[in-house]
């Protein structure tokens, strides 16, 4: 008997080829590097984390040493000095930062909410303008902060509203910069409703409106608290867009929402940061520890509340 | 054919006749609501055109002072001179120059944390890591711009004592501060990428006997490519756009060059230290700020729509 020869193609001597090759990498002996490489490339990864981290923490610690001296009562209820930075203080800056962000938070609760209720609840997507609105949003949340403040500049402070350089012209512009933020968020917590609650509740003869107001929007509550929390915090840090509305006058009296000039926390430790003196930049440093613990803080609640209240349907 | 549809509705109607289940008076309030709401979603419509508009008039205000070749193509950057020159190459020089540096520190750390946390971490430690990757994203700008200036700057002096450290600010500390500022957004957007890859594929892998960094990089990393271009390219644009930390870290000389260690202007910075200014309106100088702000514009916008196109592929891939 003569086993038949397979013919021997250029084909089948690639197929045995390929075979041999699988087999001695399946059962053969693995090479030690890929073993090391295992290893360490968890390591390697490690050390990526690990650098962002360390960034973090030396800039959080750095900042405490540097700014802890001037840590006091003063910081909060004096007025600014270039000529005593010992005494110097926030307290125009700081009521400015509240009055501005007083004014985003009126603005951009209902018209983010508005806009997400609308776009999730009401758009049909098989629309032009629909579908233009949701681009849009997307990239006005990539648009550069500076270039908002040339709007609140044009439009806003100058052009068509002419308020002025005052606390109300920067109130718009931030409202303006972190309404995408909200948006965003806000759309996401209404579309995490499951779509059971909203026919059960038409089922029952309740108009959209009403099924919107009394189950859908109480039930994507948390979600959008925290997108308006994060928002929020983001407004407070941002300075670029103020730095063209007007909020780097030397303010050393109690500013207005409508008139005369203000400043805010981020412009005024600008200010602060690009004089020379060693005084001023601690100064800085402090104004920083106080803006930071209070973004800090609203950053962890509104974590918090997502991790707390984030419902599972 | 009408009788046979004359039919169709007689027999439909046999009996009772059936009410219409459309609301019996129209409901003008819910289609007030609607149209408020709809207004709120057309607001940020309206926000868009407003920076368009405003960008576009200042811009073309601009051009009519300063020929267009000049200002894309001129070498020499002095708007406020008494002699100016608008060529407007050696601030997008130093724009590039924050962005590359920023990317040297962003992509590496921003990618192995992404494929730590969506592969290798645990979940307790996923859990502790991601919030505090969300601090380091919220962190004001400012604060970062401060610490690169007074903390970043002095350290990188000690740990390469051997380059030319001449002036306080420097594009490559800057450069290295953005890219801190933007590990976060690389991070998430990459990771979200990684987690979107169904579990199969890295089951088939391991029944393979692939190990797991073999997993992590030969299958899902490029599996999830098109979401880790995505973050790439929106860290770009973050990084184009920053303004603050170059502000204040990066310097005020316009200058083209390559050396991390000297100071450099970007346009973002040109902005916001013109207008920081006491500036008269109606001024070249003035229309400057809308020219640069215009090409900052459609710089950013380009990357976001190349960004928004990435993700959406590979959220059609795989959800």
């Amino acid at each position: 008997m003569v086993t038949q020869q397979p013919p021997r193609t250029a084909r089948a001597r690639l197929a045995v080829a390929g075979a041999r090759a699988a087999t001695r990498s399946t059962f053969g002996k693995r090479p030690r590097t890929s073993a090391i490489a295992e290893v360490l490339f968890p390591a390697v990864l490690l050390l990526g984390l690990g650098f962002a981290i360390a960034g973090l923490a030396s800039m959080i610690v750095w900042m405490v040493v540097e700014g802890a001296a001037r840590l006091d009562l003063g910081l909060f209820t004096n007025p600014p000095s270039r000529l005593n930075p010992d005494q110097a203080g926030y307290r125009p800056a700081i009521l400015g930062t509240l009055y501005v962000i007083g004014g985003v938070i009126v603005l951009i609760v209902p018209l983010g909410v508005g806009a997400a209720v609308y776009l999730e609840e009401y758009a049909d997507t098989s629309r032009w303008f629909n579908r233009m609105f949701e681009l849009n949003i997307q990239n006005l949340a990539g648009v550069p902060s500076i270039v908002f403040g040339i709007l609140g500049l044009a439009f806003i402070a100058r052009g068509p509203l002419r308020l002025g350089f005052v606390a109300a012209a920067g109130s718009i512009t931030l409202a303006m910069l972190v309404l995408p933020t909200v948006i965003i968020a806000a759309r996401e917590a209404i579309r995490a409703v499951p779509s059971s609650i909203r026919e059960g509740s038409l089922a029952l003869g309740a108009t959209q409106w009403q099924t919107i107001w009394r189950q859908v929007l109480p039930a994507s509550l948390s979600g959008v608290i925290t997108g308006v929390i994060l928002a929020v915090a983001r407004a407070i840090g941002e300075a670029a867009p103020l730095l063209m509305v007007g909020a780097t006058f030397f303010v050393t009296r109690d500013p207005h929402f409508f008139e005369g000039s203000y400043t805010t926390l981020p412009t005024q430790i600008y200010t602060w940061a690009r004089q020379p003196q060693e005084e001023l930049r601690v100064l800085a440093a402090a104004g920083i520890l106080v803006m930071l613990a209070l973004v800090l803080a609203m950053n962890s609640f509104a974590i918090w509340l997502r991790n707390r209240y984030e419902q599972r349907w | 054919m009408p009788a046979m549809a004359k039919r169709a509705a007689t027999s439909a109607g046999v009996g009772s006749p059936r009410r219409s289940l459309a609301a019996a008076r129209p409901r003008y309030g819910e289609r007030l609501i609607k149209l408020l709401l709809g207004a709120c979603a057309a607001f940020s419509v309206a926000v868009t055109g407003g920076i368009v508009l405003s960008l576009l008039s200042g811009t073309v205000e601009f051009l009519q002072a300063v020929p267009i070749g000049d200002f894309l193509l001129g070498t020499e950057w002095a708007p406020s001179f008494a002699d100016p020159r608008f060529g407007v190459l050696p601030i997008v020089v130093g724009t590039l120059n924050i962005v590359f540096w920023s990317l040297v520190v962003a992509v590496p750390v921003g990618l192995a944390s992404a494929i730590y946390l969506s592969e290798y971490a645990p979940r307790r430690v996923r859990r502790a890591v991601k919030p505090m990757l969300e601090i380091l994203e919220g962190i004001p700008t400012v604060a970062i711009g401060l610490w690169a200036l007074v903390f970043l700057r002095p350290l990188a002096e000690d740990v390469f004592p051997f380059l030319p450290w001449t002036t306080p600010t420097s594009v490559g500390v800057a450069g290295v501060a953005v890219g801190l500022l933007i590990v976060p957004l690389v991070a998430s957007v990459s990771d979200d990428a990684m987690r979107a890859v169904p579990a199969g594929l890295r089951e088939g892998a391991y029944a393979l006997g692939a190990g797991k960094m073999r997993v992590s990089l030969r299958v899902v990393f490029p599996a999830a490519i098109s979401g880790v271009v995505a973050a790439i390219v929106l860290a770009v644009s973050r990084a184009i756009g920053e303004t603050m930390v170059v502000l204040m870290a990066a310097g005020a000389r316009p200058s083209i060059t390559v050396d991390p260690t000297q100071s450099v202007q970007t346009m973002t910075a040109y902005i916001g230290q013109t207008a920081t200014g006491d500036i008269a309106t109606g001024t070249v100088d003035y229309y400057t700020i809308f020219a640069v702000g215009g090409l900052l514009f459609l710089l950013t916008l380009g990357m976001n729509m190349l960004a928004i196109r990435l993700v959406r592929r590979f959220r059609e891939v795989y959800e």
